[in-house]
């Protein structure tokens, strides 16, 4: 019994490991920019883990600043969404495991 | 005493009626108003005052005057005259020399005057106190700026004052030296300035919207963690594949360069290749030429000559195609055959006439379709002089050749050599062949033609199966010359023949023509013997043609500059006519029997008809561009009323037949135009008729005969 939830465990960290890395779903953008969004978001998510608004906060902002205006973020885990965006300016990830990120441009 | 010396105080004149100067206290009762009672009376109009003390006193100096004068009315009249001017002025007038009366005399009256001590400043007066006020004002500015330091002087330090404060308002409005400007209400100035302000520009511009689209989606943990699952699996995929890769890598490779190659190549040239492509291209071949010839196409089909009916007796030849080859341009054309089947389709044979410069030879076969390149192209070892198409199989072309050899071929053929070929061995010829012609199959079936050369045979090849045998049918031997040779065997010799025809009714019976200029009457059962001979030209003889309709004429031509029409049963030739130039070839038209082409070496194209002029072409036409250009052989189509002929350049030129040229003879109305060969032939007769001398047993007789009696027309 002990071992087998001891295996249960050493699995359930293994998965949580497994599930920790930035995963994209759907990305838009040019290569560069991808590749900034998601370190941004990465960065956003570990620093604010508690608090999603202040992520989502720090994504928007960071992205107005560096490429220009109107950014849209959502930070949650649970949500669902119908959005128009910009084309080329959509990128739709998982982190962590549980939360999922949303960042699209559009006026 | 004291009214008495009030009376006289104030006497005045009572009459006028002017109003007396009264006393203050009365002066406003006996005012203006008119009618006005006065004195005692008037006081009645005042309140009635019993005060004593009110009571009006009487100065004692007043004017006592009666009641009766003191009604008096006095009127009063208000003018504008000045009572102290006087009313009759008089002066003395010289011319007149009396006193007069000014008439009118100046009622002004004065008042009241006061001189003013203003005056204007442009006036003389207003100039010199304004130079002595500047002059004032210059010495005050000197005198202020030394003296400013000593303020306690007195006359000069109030003078300095004023003089300060004369400048004062002086020096704000004006610059010293220029008139001074007084800032009042009644002179003053006004300062206004405008900007310029830049016109303004509108514009406009309208920008696209930025692309968007719509995104949508629900996220919650358990699609989270089934993202990253597959996400997982994925990568363990790709790990494994990345193992197995990296082993075929290497073959793929090289396998798909092959492919690659190959395709491209082969594509372009299997379509090009392909039937349906060739056939597609072949037509649109056609179609091309047809359009660059159109107007040519045109003329060959509808143009008509219409200067033909003004001239009964001229025909006129109207150049269509001209059919070149850039092989064949150093080549002489050595024969025309039209195809039996294709209307549209000919051969054509090149080869050299020249002994000395022998080369290859070709044949060509061409379209009317397509002008300017031959459907095929036939390229041989040796010159080819003559070819023939077989009136049942049109694919099947007998050619002979410079070499002495015979060919069949099928054009239809892809592979360009012969179906069958003569050799040394089976019977060649030794000398050229100038003639082959198709037969009739024979009783077993088998495909024969003839072929007469130089070296005297007449040869009768038969296709038998894969072979081609040959028989001699005739030997053209010569007639035994004068001088008999005391010794030895006389040896036959052997005369060149250069043409021959068959007879279209009697199939067995040929003519052939010599070098020599003799023609032999043939049949194909004697071999040793001719049936006849005549004594046609002087040099060698070029064509011969039995007459397409009538069983017993036929034409011949020679080198001699000659074209003469022969009856077979008669020695002597029926017409000749002299064309002034070695005529290459001779032909009946397949239309009628009485007309016919010849060609000749100068370039000419004369074309008879009997009916209408038995003495004198109807055309004579030279058809080619160069001088120089001999033209070797004509022939007529059988369908369409064109001529073809070949020349020594290797170019062959079509020609349209004006409407005089293949005339029908005219029929009486009602009548029914007889047409057919009977009619033909008849029409021949008729002519011939005429020609003949009722004296016919002298023409009759085969032994040669010098001296003619027929009348033979020259030309």
């Amino acid at each position: 019994m002990a071992a087998e939830g001891g295996e249960a465990e050493t699995q359930q960290k293994e998965e949580s490991k497994r599930h920790t890395y930035p995963l994209v779903r759907t990305c838009d953008m040019n290569d560069e920019l991808k590749t900034e969004c998601m370190e941004l978001c990465v960065t956003a998510c570990e620093k604010f883990s508690q608090n999603n608004e202040s992520a989502a906060r720090m994504i928007k902002e960071t992205m107005d600043k560096k490429f220009g205006p109107t950014w849209q973020c959502i930070v949650g885990e649970g949500f669902g969404y119908f959005i128009e965006h910009e084309v080329k300016s959509l990128l739709y990830m998982f982190f962590g495991g549980t939360t999922a990120i949303i960042v699209w441009k559009c006026a | 005493m004291p009214v008495k010396g009030a009376e006289k105080k104030t006497t005045q004149p009572v009459a006028g009626g002017v109003p007396t100067q009264r006393r203050l206290s009365q002066l406003p009762r006996q005012s203006i108003i008119t009618g006005f009672r006065d004195d005692d009376q008037d006081f009645g109009n005042m309140p009635d005052l019993s005060d004593e003390a009110l009571r009006p006193v009487r100065p004692d100096d007043q004017l006592k005057l009666t009641d009766a004068e003191l009604n008096e009315e006095h009127t009063r009249i208000l003018t504008a005259r000045n009572p102290q001017a006087a009313e009759n002025i008089v002066r003395f007038s010289y011319k007149d020399r009396t006193f007069k009366p000014i008439p009118q005399v100046d009622q002004l009256a004065v008042h009241f005057q006061l001189d003013g001590n203003l005056i204007h400043r442009d006036s003389e007066e207003g100039k010199r106190q304004l130079v002595r006020d500047i002059g004032e004002q210059a010495l005050g500015e000197v005198e202020t700026t030394p003296t400013k330091a000593a303020v306690t002087e007195g006359e000069p330090t109030t003078k300095e004052g004023e003089d300060e404060d004369e400048e004062k308002p002086k020096k704000p409005t004006g610059p010293a030296g220029k008139g001074k400007k007084l800032t009042n209400q009644f002179n003053f100035s006004e300062r206004a300035s405008q900007t310029y302000n830049n016109p303004c520009r509108d514009r406009e511009t309208f920008v696209e919207q930025t692309p968007r689209s719509v995104f949508t989606d629900n996220v919650s943990q358990w699609s989270i963690f089934d993202a990253y699952n597959e996400d997982f699996d994925q990568q363990q995929k790709a790990k494994e594949k990345e193992h197995k890769k990296v082993a075929v890598k290497k073959d793929d490779e090289r396998k798909k360069k092959f492919v690659v190659a190959e395709q491209t190549g082969d594509d372009m040239a299997k379509l090009a290749r392909s039937k349906s492509a060739s056939i597609s291209l072949k037509i649109l071949e056609r179609m091309i030429n047809q359009n660059t010839f159109d107007d040519i196409a045109q003329d060959f089909k509808y143009w008509e000559d219409a200067a033909d009916e003004y001239r009964e007796q001229e025909g006129s030849l109207l150049p269509l195609w001209i059919f070149q080859y850039d092989l064949t341009k150093k080549l002489a054309c050595t024969n025309l055959a039209w195809n039996t089947r294709y209307t549209d389709l000919f051969a054509v044979s090149f080869g050299s006439y020249d002994f000395l410069k022998q080369s290859r030879g070709m044949f060509l076969i061409y379209s009317l379709k397509n002008p300017s390149f031959p459907e095929n192209i036939f390229i041989t070892d040796t010159g080819v002089m003559c070819l023939d198409f077989h009136p049942n199989h049109p694919n099947l072309l007998a050619c002979g050749f410079y070499d002495g050899s015979v060919a069949v071929y099928n054009i239809a053929d892809e592979y360009k050599r012969p179906k069958y070929q003569s050799t040394a061995r089976n019977g060649k010829h030794t000398d050229p062949v100038w003639q082959v012609r198709w037969q009739k199959d024979d009783l077993d079936g088998n495909l024969n033609f003839y072929s007469i050369s130089s070296d005297g045979r007449i040869v009768c090849w038969t296709l038998v199966k894969s072979d081609l045998m040959y028989i001699d049918v005739v030997q053209l031997k010569l007639e035994k010359p004068a001088t008999e040779p005391d010794e030895g065997i006389p040896l036959a010799t052997l005369g060149c023949g250069t043409c021959f025809d068959f007879n279209k009714q009697q199939d067995y019976l040929f003519i052939a023509g010599t070098e020599e200029g003799k023609i032999h009457k043939c049949s194909k059962s004697y071999n040793n013997q001719f049936l006849d001979t005549f004594d046609a030209h002087h040099m060698a003889v070029y064509a011969v043609r039995w007459n397409t309709f009538h069983p017993k004429i036929f034409i011949s031509c020679s080198a001699d500059w000659t074209v003469k029409i022969w009856d077979i049963n008669f020695k002597d030739p029926l017409f000749v006519y002299d064309l002034g130039s070695a005529v290459g070839d001779v032909t009946w038209a397949p239309y009628s029997s009485t007309v016919f082409a010849a060609c000749t070496a100068d370039g000419k194209v004369y074309v008879f008809d009997l009916n209408v002029n038995k003495y004198e072409p109807l055309c004579e036409q030279i058809v080619v561009q160069k001088k120089r250009t001999k033209l070797t052989h004509i022939v007529f189509n059988q369908n369409f009323p064109i001529i073809l002929v070949g020349d020594d350049r290797g170019n062959i030129t079509s020609l349209k037949l004006s409407p005089n040229l293949r005339k029908k003879p005219k029929v009486k109305k009602g009548q029914e135009a007889p047409e057919g060969p009977e009619a033909e032939n008849a029409k021949l007769d008729k002519i011939l008729a005429l020609i003949r001398d009722p004296d016919d047993t002298k023409n009759k007789s085969i032994s040669a005969q010098q001296t003619s009696t027929v009348p033979a027309t020259t030309s």
